[in-house]
């Protein structure tokens, strides 16, 4: 089978590489794109890991490398890195801010080709083809490295100035030296004849399913390459491809038995616990925050502006209390455990009426003073509006874990942060106004709305009825945020005040320099 | 002179060469005061004529984005039984989306912060989100005004300085 790596675009070869890229920062995937770009490779790119997995799988031979985060809120980096290598046999490269050693070793160990550090340069990326190419050689062994070789042959012998190129050149003259040098001088100018090309082995979810079943059958300790090969009986498939894949399972394997050990269980343990003695309510601060998050099933929670969609989508997939197919038992990202925890709340908690949380988040309206009060809420207009101008990062989405019990009317006599304690927060926090050198305009604004926001509450709140009650026609009220109203509320206002200024500058406050 | 980075020599004493002045000493102060580092000048230089306002594109994503992770801070420091890890991958998430625009203050206090979510310490956690809070806001403006420069440059004829 001939991948089209092979096919015209190699004579360009690296202009036209097949980028995937992978991240859930979307200032960086912006960047990354652009600067890919700019290195002529063709980009692809994907905010979420499970997303990225099904363009790879929807497209076989579609991409040539896969640049990934380490850190995705959907799925570890790592393991998409595993899959990866299992499934597709592509290069990855890694990216994090976070440049501990042992982060990078964590990579390398689970078959990254390569580590890069935050902020990217350019440079860096410019030189990802090496990768591409050095794992088609290793992998080809014979022939296909000829092609590869004779494609860049072509290219380098070309007229190209670029500099890029010309860089790749030298390395590509030393790996050639190196060949020539090594001890198959021999083999390397018979196969210059050969035409029989191997094709690059892309482990489908078929394949590896009978592999699977091959190990199974064999038993894992006793498992060999040449006998997997057998039972499995492709006729197309060598010993070294199984060999190789054998190696990545086992990883894979081990990885999993670690993290069985792990988090999930001990995380989902504490949810009975700290849910139960409380009866589910939810609080007036909560839909005032449009804490329709605990979703469950089928919210519409644009809660979670724009952008954001995603994170919230995936919450909504009701109760997935197994996760599916190879992600199972392993370590579940923030979203996965908020699904299984949805589904032991669900379970576990008595169904609260609507009446009930009706009744609380009644009596909650007169007991926050109007500090409190967070949500900026337009009076008067319909309830998808509500929804819009509560784009504010809104406190239950995707990544909040939900330790959610619920029960916040009582904190807030005891929490430090809301009801009466709110006040010392306050004055706390104006104590900060630590910054000098601004404009006083900028000042006031910044802190101005702490002592004198203006919330159409109560209309607001009558809005909030009507989510309740769609609400609860589709899960308990039980999931929830707790209660308090934090310091930043009202901060954020302030911030929000910014949005807009910005986005149509108006400098009313002029420029800052003399 | 260099200081014209790429645009030819306008008329001394011209309106063209005043903002240019203007715009490459307030560019100075900003990276003296670490509010912005040599990754932005990288994103500037990425923007060419087929993107003409992505550095602005990219900004605004990152805004938006801050903002986002500052309001789950909030909600996570909130909570009864405060998740420090949730708060901590948060705050990790804003380190790294900071480096992406060169936003060096905004990052210094990701680090600090990140310490004190090790150390479990609400209060100083508090601290640290009000201040990023405010750096967010500080940049924000810092921005409006580098862009509006930019904008008198290039309808003075001029082009954006890039070192």
């Amino acid at each position: 089978m001939e991948t089209s790596f092979y096919s015209p675009r190699h004579e360009l070869f690296p202009a036209g590489l097949r980028v995937l890229v992978v991240d859930d920062d979307p200032t960086w995937l912006k960047i990354l794109e652009k600067m890919l770009r700019k290195c002529s490779y063709e980009v692809t790119t994907c905010g979420l890991a499970r997303e990225a997995l099904k363009l790879l799988r929807e497209r076989k031979d579609g991409y040539d490398i896969v640049i990934s985060d380490v850190n995705m809120p959907d799925m570890d980096g790592f393991k998409l890195l595993e899959h990866v290598g299992l499934e597709m046999d592509l290069p990855v490269i890694m990216m994090s801010v976070d440049g501990e050693t042992s982060r990078v070793m964590k990579g390398v160990q689970h078959g990254a080709c390569d580590y890069l550090l935050k902020p990217i340069r350019m440079k860096e990326l410019r030189n990802i083809w090496q990768h591409v190419l050095r794992k088609k050689m290793h992998d080809g062994r014979d022939t296909d490295s000829l092609e590869v070789i004779d494609g860049l042959q072509l290219q380098m012998a070309g007229s190209r100035s670029d500099h890029h190129f010309f860089s790749g050149e030298d390395i590509w003259a030393g790996k050639k030296r190196k060949e020539a040098e090594a001890k198959h001088d021999d083999k390397w100018f018979t196969d210059l004849g050969s035409t029989t090309k191997k094709a690059r082995v892309a482990w489908s979810v078929d394949l590896h399913q009978k592999f699977v079943q091959a190990v199974n059958q064999i038993g894992f300790e006793k498992v060999g390459p040449k006998r997997i090969l057998d039972l499995m009986n492709i006729p197309w498939l060598t010993r070294e491809n199984v060999a190789s894949h054998l190696q990545k399972y086992r990883l894979y394997l081990s990885r999993l038995q670690k993290d069985d050990l792990k988090t999930d269980f001990g995380g989902m343990m504490k949810h009975p616990d700290t849910a139960s003695p409380d009866p589910p309510l939810m609080t007036g601060e909560d839909i005032s925050r449009g804490n329709l998050g605990f979703s469950g099933n089928g919210l519409s929670m644009s809660a979670n502006s724009k952008g954001h969609e995603t994170h919230v989508k995936g919450i909504l997939q009701g109760p997935r209390v197994e996760p599916k197919g190879l992600f199972t038992g392993e370590n579940p990202d923030k979203q996965e455990s908020m699904d299984m925890k949805i589904a032991i709340r669900q379970s576990s908690m008595p169904s609260s009426g609507p009446e009930e949380g009706r009744i609380v988040f009644d009596c909650s309206v007169p007991d926050h003073s109007p500090q409190s009060v967070n949500s900026k809420l337009q009076p008067a207009e319909g309830g998808a509006k509500f929804i819009e101008t509560t784009e504010q990062p809104l406190y239950a989405d995707s990544r909040c874990s939900t330790h959610v019990t619920v029960n916040p009317m009582k904190p807030q006599s005891s929490n430090t942060v809301g009801g009466p304690g709110m006040d010392n927060n306050m004055s706390h926090c104006q104590d900060f106004q630590p910054i000098p050198p601004y404009p006083p305009s900028m000042q006031s604004q910044s802190f101005g709305s702490i002592s004198m926001p203006q919330y159409d509450s109560q209309v607001g709140w009558l809005q909030q009825d009507l989510q309740i009650s769609e609400l609860q026609g589709h899960i308990d009220p039980c999931i929830v945020a707790e209660g308090p109203i934090h310091v930043y509320d009202a901060l954020r206002f302030d911030y929000e005040q910014f949005v807009d200024p910005y986005e149509c500058p108006i400098f009313d406050h002029g420029l800052f320099i003399a | 002179m260099s200081r014209f980075h790429g645009n030819t020599q306008p008329p001394a004493g011209s309106v063209l060469e005043q903002l240019l002045a203007k715009y490459v000493d307030y560019m100075d102060s900003l990276r003296r005061e670490s509010f912005l580092d040599d990754q932005f000048t990288q994103l500037l230089k990425l923007q060419d004529e087929n993107n003409p306002d992505f550095v602005g594109e990219v900004v605004s994503l990152f805004f938006q984005d801050s903002e986002r992770l500052i309001g789950n801070m909030g909600t996570a420091l909130g909570k009864k039984s405060v998740d420090y890890k949730q708060v901590d991958a948060d705050v990790h998430q804003l380190k790294g989306s900071s480096s992406s625009i060169g936003a060096v203050r905004i990052k210094n206090v990701c680090v600090f912060f990140r310490n004190l979510c090790e150390a479990k310490n609400l209060e100083g956690c508090y601290r640290c989100l009000h201040e990023v809070t405010q750096e967010c806001v500080v940049l924000k403006n810092k921005l409006n005004t580098l862009f509006m420069l930019q904008k008198q440059i290039v309808a003075a004829g001029g082009s954006i300085p890039v070192d």
